[in-house]
């Protein structure tokens, strides 16, 4: 009997202990978790709050996170000492461009090599695939080269054309495509339907998972972008944000606090952009990521 | 008869097949276009450029054979180029993959929040480099206003020049880029991690494997395949650093951050030496190439797929 009441005591101070190291197992956890999440965070908050500090105050030892009056003003000048609505506009129009181009054209690709039986087709998607072991570097001074000759150096064809064709779409949505049940396409053919008309009002609807994942992989990769535009680009007329933000850095270089309401401008649209999309993106690049 | 049915329905196929095969090519024709215009056919045209002095304005070239590579081999700052673009790849690679690892792991014990840690960690990786290279540039300022400096300075410990300091500017590009880059090693880990089957790690707690020797049996060896990806992919991004060093450093002080995709650039797009730019563009590419192979002889041969 005794013995039997020390046992269930030893228990429930084992199940006391247990919830005891599970706790502090979790509050660990989230502490080292917080702890890197702040460092994440912290450039971000430096830089809306140097953007939001008087130019006066940006010296000021120690440290001061949050500015003792906020400097809305900033955002005016910083819009105002150069074309940032060009620059946004540029940027804006090329990724949008850009990211409806490259989906039709993958497409239509990706569509072909799914579903057609044709002459050369493994040996044309091995050289497609073969592609991407060439670094985008490899390509600057040739394609520089050949927009010179057309005339196309600062316009939109430079900024937009090259990037209308990836293999990694095409890759992507091929592999989607390739799971769509091929008594789907004989069925749409008995009705009536068109080969062209199959991809449009069967294939793309059915695959919108790949669709956002490529679409959201291209328009933030065309709207970060840098070193392409840096080069092809030699007026305001023509360069995007980015490269707009490194010219104000070269020319404002020594005012933070303009710097820092410009570079908040140019961030913030991904940011808050992410934030609404950020589930199916993070799901895109751990799929990608692994299956490659 | 029938030999003649038969070929009636294979020529009928043929017909079929060659049509089809238009069709296809159709539908290829616009993304091929791009693709053999300005990616394909840009590394031949590469090589012939790399045979020639030329500024790409001028309408005869000069053929100088090999001569561009033969210099690149004695160019004093190619090969410093070189070594501080290793120096960058071994300083951000290997940090990068562990934290990240590590934080993989946390996330993936069933906490709270997880989606909220994700997108936070996440957040550096889809800002573009450029842009947040400006505001580390003032992190990195090299008096007490900086948050590095002022931090330090609060916890005692001497300030630095940091961007100025030829010692200093390389593990501040290198800093500044694991903290980019870190989300995007986590999100792949964490994919990973959760790939692995719970029935492995449900067998070795009924054979009383604990903490570390889980780690080091099941989940190290499972998630090698991951680990291998992450790491070829972080090798050949990281060769290719570019904004960072443009925006904070152009290669100083003293050509300590000189990496070779800043390199080429200064000599194209600045100094429009095509011939010789094209042909470092070969050597990287063939640096690149070489490594990835080696990395998919030497560690490819250790990963365990399930």
């Amino acid at each position: 009997m005794m013995r039997h009441q020390a046992m269930s005591r030893v228990k429930t101070q084992h199940s006391l202990g247990a919830i005891a190291v599970r706790i502090l197992r979790s509050v660990g956890i989230h502490a080292l978790l917080l702890a890197g999440a702040t460092i994440m965070l912290a450039p971000f908050a430096w830089m809306i709050s140097t953007s939001l500090k008087d130019y006066s105050e940006v010296f000021t030892v120690p440290i001061r996170w949050i500015p003792s009056r906020l400097v809305w003003s900033n955002y005016v000048d910083a819009w105002n000492e150069a074309p940032f609505a060009r620059y946004f506009f540029n940027s804006a129009f090329v990724a949008t461009v850009t990211t409806i181009g490259q989906l039709v054209f993958s497409a239509l690709a990706a569509y072909a090599f799914a579903t057609m039986n044709f002459f050369g087709r493994e040996v044309i998607f091995t050289l497609f695939l073969g592609t991407m072991m060439i670094p985008d570097q490899m390509t600057l001074v040739p394609n520089y080269v050949l927009l010179f000759r057309l005339n196309w150096i600062d316009t939109y064809y430079a900024l937009i054309v090259p990037w209308l064709g990836s293999v990694f779409s095409i890759f992507l949505m091929r592999q989607f495509f390739q799971t769509i049940p091929k008594e789907l396409y004989d069925a749409a053919q008995i009705d009536g339907c068109s080969r062209f008309g199959y991809l449009w009002r069967v294939m793309v609807p059915l695959s919108r998972p790949v669709f956002i994942t490529c679409g959201l992989f291209t328009f933030i990769g065309s709207w970060n972008a840098f070193l392409w535009p840096l080069i092809v680009t030699n007026t305001d007329r023509m360069r995007t944000i980015q490269v707009g933000l490194s010219t104000f850095m070269q020319e404002h270089g020594t005012v933070p606090t303009l710097l820092m309401a410009a570079s908040t401008m140019a961030i913030m649209p991904v940011l808050v952009g992410f934030f609404f999309v950020q589930r199916q993106f993070i799901q895109g690049i751990a799929r990608t990521g692994l299956k490659s | 008869m029938p030999v003649r049915g038969f070929t009636a329905k294979d020529a009928a196929r043929r017909r079929r097949y060659l049509k089809e095969t238009f069709t296809a090519y159709l539908y290829l024709l616009p993304a091929t276009v791009v693709l053999v215009t300005f990616h394909f056919a840009p590394v031949f045209y590469a090589f012939y450029v790399s045979l020639l002095e030329w500024n790409y304005i001028s309408p005869n070239p000069t053929f100088v054979g090999f001569a561009n590579y033969a210099a690149l081999l004695k160019d004093s700052d190619f090969i410093t180029s070189l070594m501080n673009t290793v120096y960058y790849v071994i300083g951000t690679v290997p940090t990068s993959m562990a934290v990240a690892l590590f934080v993989a792991i946390l996330l993936n014990q069933k906490i709270r929040g997880l989606a909220w840690y994700r997108t936070v960690y996440f957040l550096p990786v889809i800002t573009a480099a450029n842009a947040v290279a400006i505001i580390w540039f003032w992190i990195y300022h090299p008096d007490y206003s900086g948050l590095l400096n002022g931090l330090l300075d609060r916890l005692g410990i001497p300030i630095q020049s940091w961007l100025l300091d030829p010692k200093w500017a390389m593990p501040c590009i290198i800093l500044m880029s694991i903290w980019k880059g870190l989300g995007y090693n986590v999100v792949i880990f964490l994919a990973g991690l959760q790939n692995i089957s719970s029935e492995y790690y449900e067998a070795a707690q009924i054979d009383g494997a604990k903490g570390w020797s889980i780690f080091r049996y099941i989940t190290w060896p499972l998630l090698s395949p991951t680990t291998f990806f992450v790491l070829i992919i972080s090798v050949i991004g990281s060769f290719q650093v570019f904004s960072q060093v443009y925006v904070m450093t152009r290669g100083g002080p003293l050509k300590s951050t000189l990496v070779v995709v800043y390199y080429l650039y200064k000599i194209g797009f600045e100094d429009f030496k095509m011939g010789y730019a094209s042909a470092m563009a070969y050597a990287l590419f063939v640096i690149i190439f070489t490594l990835t192979l080696l990395q998919r002889k030497y560690i490819g041969s250790r990963v365990h797929y399930q």
